[in-house]
């Protein structure tokens, strides 16, 4: 083929390919643009560089894959035959260096002997210095089109909807079911992936034609019907929710309202597919050459585009249907030079076309055809046992019609084989799904045998597997349609075998002696075509998925400007810098104010729970794995919590607020996690308490105000004698209710002020305003860990990790010895008892910091025995300092080891310690 | 992505709930320590129906048991459990 094949009036969309501008009409696909303008080669083929044309019309498209857009915007691996042209569409072809016409990556073609099916199993199981020699150049010439750099500038959307009936393809069976249901008063929704209705009256306008579609489509419209046009089902998933994915602007093309895709979640009562079939080629040497065509492609390149895609057409067939594409190309002049029927008997078609003067040979087959890296120039076949040559510029072949059953398959339908027609048909589903049309009853077809040398014959063209991979893989033991996917990669590129898994069933069935629907099917998963990744993130694309809870003291804290720190949801401050001072001096300056003087900080986050009811208590002795009966009201102790199987899995403190009121806290990371927990208590593990369990995190914010001036600060805040370690008493501040808990997580003498999250603000500016009177500052979650690393207190996910049982944490001895609580079954495991086990311990620095993080071995080389959890340093007196778990790590004090992080290239000597570091006795936090 | 029906507020899509264990590995409160560890470590694993509790966590937050064929994901019923549920 040469120069343009369409005249060019009318066109006057101006597009770019490879850099040369050309021009379109409105509706043109790129691929028919293409074709007009006599472009026949358009990309290379993945493996061997094949120089590779336009094949088909639709979404099927295995050879023109082009990059369509530029910088963010660009979207490789387009089929050009589903990109319709708009102004200043810029496409670039792939695979291809320096150049389409000069590719350096085609002498691939000249290793095709090397680079068979199976090419990376034997690399691999060969000697590794193979792999060594063929990866770079395997890396190199990997993959197809190149991923854009930049972030889409677009945004994706996503939508439910639900109706009674979703009908998918709107081509005449379609059509006709949209509007019977519509019009019968069901809610309907069609989708069809074209930008026009009407499919295969597009091509074959007869009884029916676009006119009629148009005029179905405005009933169903009038009906209240919904009709979708660049919209594909492309996954049919549980309970009859089809996902669609709706193209608002063409691939590159900038999108009027910023929307360029959306994701529609539809809910359907009924499902229709009307999703017609895919025509079929035909194996034979070079079948994949520019100039090669499906035989419908053709003449709906004809028909709706009006571009002739070659004078002299050779037609390969097995059935009737290419018949009307004799009719098509003949009524723009086409010279047809031979129609190759596959058939040994004429049909009513062939004859009809022989009786009409055209050279129609029955009982031929093609077997290799000829030609330029642009264009055909020969067709040979077999006829009757004999070789036979034409000049050609095309061939158009059709091998049949596989049914397009994805959807069926996808919802858990089963396939029937359909002898007439050589194919598999929908058969039962368990979904509430039918099939019409030409889905359901493809046309009758004769089995083509391939007549041609099987190394040139593709039937995979994106994959570039032929006749011969699979005949290697059968010599090679694959007998399993399986297996024989997954050795030849047939089927598995992203046009997920549309065009080649029929064609290799038939030849691994013909190899087995067996029939197709015995020789199996690999199964069709979701998406039906390619989902561009921005589209399943929708909005979570930009960044907007993950949650952000806010501190009700954000503002306050956001005004001095401190380090942020992530925590699940949260962010909150890690420290408050002053003037130049980094992060770690920022947080000992903190730390040390608390130490010396008196410090605040925001603990909002911890979780939070009110607790109450006459079973109140009873309800909490299950949650907790400590006594909280025994406590008197005004009172408050630590306690945790423990997993089914008798793994510590949270901690924090219960108050009896009253007499059957209680608050308990526990750690902000295991919020939502706890929260569960308790309601599945409640809710599935004991209904029958009269007990009210209720989320309070976020109802009260929470001050901690920590210092040997602390209490002074706190007397004076709310005007009263400061409750006593481990106390509680309702008071006010600043005018407003609070809760005043006495507790110590630092190891100074400690408060915590829980108020109604909305007067927040205002008890913050009291308790900073007295903090400061008496010297003291902020301090933030860093020095908060400095502090309670060197007091060895536990932090859930470091020290508290999923694996530790109250014994390993030394806690055993809080625990409620009356049992009874989540976990004492499962605590009471053998296993847990024995030896072996790593225990909760201190680590101190004889030489180098230690790691966090870090392994703790007893010499270079050795194997671990724990690990360090925490690592900080003596606030006051400075010194290297960590919490760890170390195996049998009770009867270890005093043992040297090295705490060793290969990954950081940090090492430290450590020795073995009691894990408080900082006032043993406890003397600090009590009055 | 299923369809749930919530005995409170009917058929909503599975993103609103969440999934918490099957029924046979509840641990009860009263369970003898060999019940306990064959709810925790020697369930069964049916290809067939199975009853598993449920939340519909991003709803009405309440909990229910579904039956639920685990191959074809047929639901046969759901029912609500908690307080309210008792009879």
């Amino acid at each position: 083929m040469s120069g343009p094949t369409r005249d060019p009036k009318g066109a006057t969309i101006s597009f770019s390919f490879d850099g040369k501008t050309y021009k379109a009409r409105a509706g043109d696909t790129l691929a028919a643009a293409l074709l007009a303008n006599g472009v026949g080669l358009v990309g290379r083929s993945f493996k061997y560089h094949r120089p590779r044309g336009i094949m088909t019309a639709g979404i099927e498209e295995p050879n023109a894959l082009v990059t369509v857009g530029e910088g963010g915007r660009a979207e490789p691996n387009t089929r050009a035959t589903d990109v319709f042209v708009y102004d200043g569409l810029i496409a670039r072809s792939q695979n291809r260096w320096p150049n389409l016409s000069f590719d350096v990556g085609a002498v691939f073609s000249l290793a095709a002997p090397m680079l068979g099916a199976g090419f990376y199993y034997k690399t691999f199981f060969g000697s590794a210095k193979r792999w060594m020699f063929y990866e770079y150049f395997i890396r190199k010439a990997a993959g197809l089109g190149n991923a854009p750099t930049k972030a889409d500038p677009d945004r994706f959307s996503q939508r439910a909807a639900f109706c009674d009936v979703l009908v998918v393809g709107a081509g005449p069976a379609g059509l006709q079911a949209a509007l019977e249901q519509a019009e019968a008063g069901k809610r309907v929704i069609l989708v069809e992936q074209d930008s026009i209705l009407g499919a295969s009256l597009i091509r074959d306008p007869q009884e029916l034609d676009t006119a009629w579609a148009d005029s179905a489509a405005a009933r169903i419209r009038a009906a209240g019907g919904r009709i979708l046009t660049r919209t594909t089902a492309s996954g049919y998933w549980e309970h009859d929710l089809v996902t669609l994915t709706q193209r608002l602007a063409e691939p590159g093309e900038v999108p009027t309202n910023g929307v360029t895709q959306r994701l529609w979640h539809v809910r359907a009562r009924q499902v229709i597919l009307a999703t017609g079939s895919i025509e079929r080629p035909i194996a034979f040497a070079h079948n994949d050459r520019p100039g090669v065509m499906l035989s419908q492609a053709a003449r709906t390149y004809v028909r709706r585009f009006g571009v002739l895609p070659g004078k002299r057409v050779v037609i390969a067939t097995n059935n009737d249907d290419a018949y009307k594409t004799v009719q098509a190309l003949k009524e723009v002049g086409a010279e047809i030079v031979a129609i190759l029927d596959a058939r040994p008997q004429f049909s009513a078609a062939a004859a009809g076309a022989e009786s009409a003067g055209l050279p129609v040979w029955t009982n031929a087959v093609p077997s290799i055809v000829t030609g330029a890296r642009h264009c055909l120039s020969g067709v040979t076949a077999i006829v009757d046992g004999q070789s036979k040559n034409w000049k050609a510029d095309l061939i158009a072949v059709s091998g049949g019609f596989t049914p397009v059953v994805h959807l069926h398959m996808q919802a858990g339908g089963t396939l029937d084989w359909n002898e007439a027609a050589q194919a598999f048909v929908a058969a039962a589903s368990r979904q509430n799904v039918t099939t019409i049309g030409g889905a359901a009853n493809p046309d009758p077809v004769f089995p083509v045998t391939p007549v041609s040398n099987p190394k040139k014959s593709f039937i995979d063209f994106q994959n570039d597997v032929s006749l011969a991979d699979v005949d290697l893989a059968w010599a090679e033991g694959y007998r399993s349609v399986e297996h024989l996917k997954r050795y030849t990669t047939l089927g598995m590129a992203t046009d997920q075998g549309k065009l080649s898994n029929m064609a290799a069933l038939g030849r691994l069935a013909e190899k087995q002696g067996v029939s197709i629907p015995e020789a199996g099917l690999t199964t069709f998963r979701p998406p039906y075509t390619p989902v561009s990744m921005g589209l399943i993130a929708g909005a979570g694309a930009k960044n907007a998925g993950a949650h952000v809870r806010r501190l009700a003291l954000y503002d306050v804290h956001a005004a001095k400007n401190p380090i942020w720190q992530p925590l699940g949801y949260w962010f909150r401050p890690r420290a408050y810098p002053q003037g130049q001072e980094t992060l770690a001096q920022a947080a000992l300056r903190e730390a040390k104010e608390v130490r010396t003087g008196v410090g605040m900080t925001d603990v909002s986050t911890l979780a939070k729970f009110e607790v109450s009811g006459p079973d109140a208590a009873a309800f909490l002795e299950l949650i907790c794995a400590t006594t909280v009966s025994k406590l008197a009201v005004g009172r408050g102790r630590y306690t945790f919590m423990l997993r089914e199987d008798g793994i510590a899995f949270d901690d924090g403190t219960v108050w009896r607020l009253d007499e059957n009121r209680y608050l308990l806290t526990s750690s902000t990371g295991g919020a939502d996690r706890m929260a569960t927990h308790i309601s599945y208590v409640r809710q599935y593990l004991c209904p029958q308490l009269k007990v009210s369990a209720v989320n309070v995190q976020e109802h009260h914010a929470g001050i901690a105000i920590a210092g040997p001036k602390a209490k002074a600060v706190m007397d004076a805040l709310i005007k009263a004698d400061s409750p006593r370690h481990m106390s509680t008493v309702p008071a006010e501040i600043a005018g407003v209710p609070v809760i005043v808990l006495a507790a110590s997580y630092s190891g100074e003498r400690a408060f915590e002020v829980y108020v109604e999250a909305s007067h927040a603000a205002s008890v913050w500016a009291a308790c900073e305003a007295e903090v400061t009177a008496q010297g003291g500052s902020l301090y933030g979650l860093e020095a908060m860990e400095f502090l309670r690393i060197e007091k060895g207190h536990l932090v859930v996910g470091g020290e508290v990790d999923g694996r530790m049982t109250p014994m390993d944490l030394a806690l055993d001895k809080m625990l409620n010895k009356a049992g009874g609580y989540i976990g004492a079954t499962g605590l009471s495991r053998p296993a847990l008892a024995e030896p072996g086990r790593r225990q909760l311990v201190g680590l101190e620095a004889i030489e180098g910091d230690i790691p966090e993080g870090a392994m703790l071995i007893t010499h270079k080389g050795g194997s671990p025995h724990g690990h360090v959890s925490a690592a900080a340093f003596k606030i006051l007196e400075g010194g290297s300092v960590a919490l760890g778990q170390l195996k049998d790590g009770f009867s270890r004090h005093g043992e040297e080891l090295i705490a060793s992080s290969p990954t950081r290239g940090q090492e430290a000597r450590v020795r073995v310690v009691h894990p408080h570091f900082y006032d043993t006795a406890g003397e600090r936090y009590r009055d | 992505m299923m369809q749930i029906t919530c005995p409170h507020c009917g058929p909503r899509a599975q993103s609103e709930f969440i999934y918490e264990r099957t029924v046979d590995s509840v641990v009860p409160l009263d369970a003898a320590p060999e019940q306990a560890m064959a709810a925790l470590f020697s369930r069964t694993n049916p290809r067939g129906v199975d009853e598993e509790i449920w939340r519909h966590t991003y709803g009405c937050r309440a909990w229910l048991v579904m039956t639920r064929h685990r191959v074809t994901n047929e639901i046969s019923a759901t029912r609500a459990v908690g307080p309210e549920a008792l009879p």
